[in-house]
């Protein structure tokens, strides 16, 4: 009894310690996780203006987005367009500049500055930037193409350019990988570059059998984030919209968005259009679903094949 | 002896090799950097051309035009816009700092049940699009509390943690040896104590890397003030106020572009003063699993 009792008190100690040190973040995941997940559940069984009560109306939204909402398809055909096209592109260019800033031996701090600078710019700016730069009549990148006699393509102003335009606005703040991926080569076990040398391995086969080897869980955590990035894709594609578009004034409640032809449009933009332009607060929540789904499928990829995020200090 | 052999050959050889390897790599890095650097070169030429120059093809301008920038800068509301990202973005970063900072600790350093979950459900809300919770999130703000057309409804949620910022300290946090705290608490302090004289002391990368990428992720923020403040121009945030400078100013390519220099430029200013920083928190996130 004795021994006990100053055990129990030590332990509801440490148990009101802990739930002390966690409270801003329990407070912050009951109110701005939980409670709006589920209550984005709840309305997407409803028919919801935000102004009338809420009216239950089962599947009706679930097969109106499914089947006759025309902006879902094409922002689902756009994800997958754009996962492949500007993942596959980001990992490949920032892994190439990783690579070529391990090689340089002088000035590599300026390089890496350069570099990094455009992950920074904010992507508004950005994105006006490169409206600017990919203007087909007079921006700088068309004619510096036509005076060398290259095509000169429409770029945001064409279906058929508009997502390699953002796939180069993309490329372009590949800053972030390019750390990620010199870190990691820098962390490859320099002895295996030497036995390798001795045994006359050129310089593909090293990179083949060592170097790539090495990093592919970071390859693999920048394929995995990368598509997160794309399900969050919003900004650029929006304004990069509006702007070729022409679109004048703030709010913009009236741009039917995607310019041209739906081929900016992505799931958040879709969010947005049913929910804060045509007030279908339960189509919208339907969106919103989907695009839960698909990202906590990409985050379960990642926690389970890198278990490494959570085992860390276990 | 087939050593002795190449030391004799090897430095003519390996010093023809190096110089090569040098222009080789230092022309693919000038090539590079020209694809990085050329498009704010263009920014900024065309921010200093007249108003008739910015609609040609020209790529320089005639004549240096440097009033466009205090014509931007006099924009009704661009202080106010101004005003407004300072609030965001600052007050923003001290509350996230002060809220998620215990919570990363507890996650790093205290053993209680529930801990690898309460990490999980971190790592799902860091990598949940805002939109899945925005309808819910919009109604309550701004129908409940009648708070929309202000910042209050993007500022008021730091003070809660921020889910990416406690898995980056948390990280951080893992490489501080157990040994300091052992010896801490050995010498009788409580773990607020420790937090406080032992951790943040050593801590202060990790939470400059949180406060730099905060700071950011306000500055830049669109989506946020599009939801809350778009009907109230006074509350309007640079990002979102540049987009609609444009939407106004349509065919004044030359004002737009200096709009847009003046907005990357804290942001540029910043980052040259915590380069250190922002390396160390894009490594901890991406490597240090």
């Amino acid at each position: 009894m004795t021994g006990t009792h100053p055990l129990r008190a030590k332990r509801r100690r440490s148990a009101l310690r802990t739930a002390a040190f966690m409270s801003p973040w329990l407070i912050g995941f009951s109110f701005f996780f939980a409670y709006p997940l589920l209550s984005t559940v709840y309305f997407s069984f409803t028919r919801y203006d935000g102004f009338r009560p809420p009216v239950f109306n089962g599947l009706g939204n679930w097969t109106y987005v499914f089947t006759d909402y025309p902006l879902f398809w094409p922002a689902l055909w756009n994800t997958l367009w754009l996962v492949v096209a500007m993942v596959g592109c980001r990992v490949v260019f920032g892994l190439g500049i990783g690579l070529l800033i391990t090689k340089i031996k002088t000035g590599t701090g300026i390089y890496r500055t350069l570099f990094s600078l455009p992950y920074l710019a904010p992507p508004v700016a950005g994105t006006l930037a490169f409206v600017f730069l990919l203007n087909p009549g007079t921006g700088p990148v068309n004619v510096l193409l036509d005076a060398v006699g290259l095509p000169t393509p429409g770029w945001f102003t064409d279906a058929d350019w508009s997502k390699p335009a953002l796939t180069v606005l993309a490329l372009w703040g590949v800053g972030d990988l390019m750390v990620i991926f010199m870190a990691a080569l820098l962390d490859v076990p320099k002895e295996q570059y030497e036995a390798a040398e001795l045994d006359g391995a050129g310089a593909w086969s090293r990179f083949r059998h060592i170097t790539l080897p090495n990093i592919s869980p970071i390859i693999l955590f920048a394929v995995v984030t990368g598509v997160i990035q794309v399900m969050q894709y919003y900004t650029q594609p929006l304004v990069a919209g509006k702007v070729s578009a022409g679109v004048i004034g703030g709010s913009g409640r009236q741009f039917e968005p995607g310019y041209p032809d739906k081929s900016t449009l992505t799931l958040p933009q879709v969010v947005y259009n049913a929910g804060f332009q045509r007030f279908d607060y339960g189509a919208a929540c339907v969106v919103a679903l989907v695009l839960f789904a698909l990202s906590m499928a990409v985050t379960a990829l990642l926690m389970r094949r890198r278990g490494g995020l959570i085992e860390a200090g276990d | 002896m087939t050593e002795v052999a190449v030391v004799v050959h090897k430095p003519r050889v390996v010093r023809h090799k190096a110089v090569l390897q040098w222009i080789g790599v230092h022309s693919l890095g000038v090539a590079a950097a020209l694809f990085f650097v050329l498009p704010f070169v263009f920014l900024f030429l065309t921010s200093v051309m007249s108003d008739q120059q910015a609609l040609t093809r020209d790529l320089t301008p005639d004549t240096w035009e440097w009033g466009n920038y205090a014509k931007v800068w006099n924009t009704p509301g661009f202080l106010t816009w101004w005003r407004n990202t300072l609030l965001y973005a600052g007050l923003g970063t001290v509350l996230t700092v002060l809220s998620s900072v215990p919570v990363a600790y507890a996650l790093a350093r205290f053993r209680f049940r529930g801990r690898r979950l309460s990490l999980l459900l971190v790592i799902s809300m860091m990598m949940l699009p805002p939109q899945v919770v925005v309808i819910p999130m919009y109604l309550f703000w701004a129908k409940q509390l009648d708070l929309s057309g202000t910042l209050w409804p993007l500022i008021i949620p730091m003070a809660f943690g921020d889910a990416f910022s406690i898995f980056l300290l948390r990280q951080f946090l893992l490489t501080i040896p157990e040994e300091y705290l052992d010896a801490a608490r050995v010498d009788g302090c409580g773990e607020v104590r420790t937090l406080l004289r032992v951790v943040l002391p050593m801590a202060k990368p990790g939470i400059a890397a949180i406060a730099l990428f905060q700071f950011f992720a306000a500055w830049n923020d669109y989506f946020g003030p599009q939801i809350y403040a778009s009907d109230n121009p006074a509350a309007w945030t640079l990002s979102y106020g540049l987009e609609s400078f444009k939407g106004a100013h349509h065919t004044n390519w030359n004002l737009t572009m200096a709009a847009t220099v003046l907005v990357m430029a804290p942001v540029i200013v910043l980052f040259f003063l915590a380069q250190k920083a922002f390396v160390e928190g894009v490594t901890l996130t991406g490597v240090k699993g």
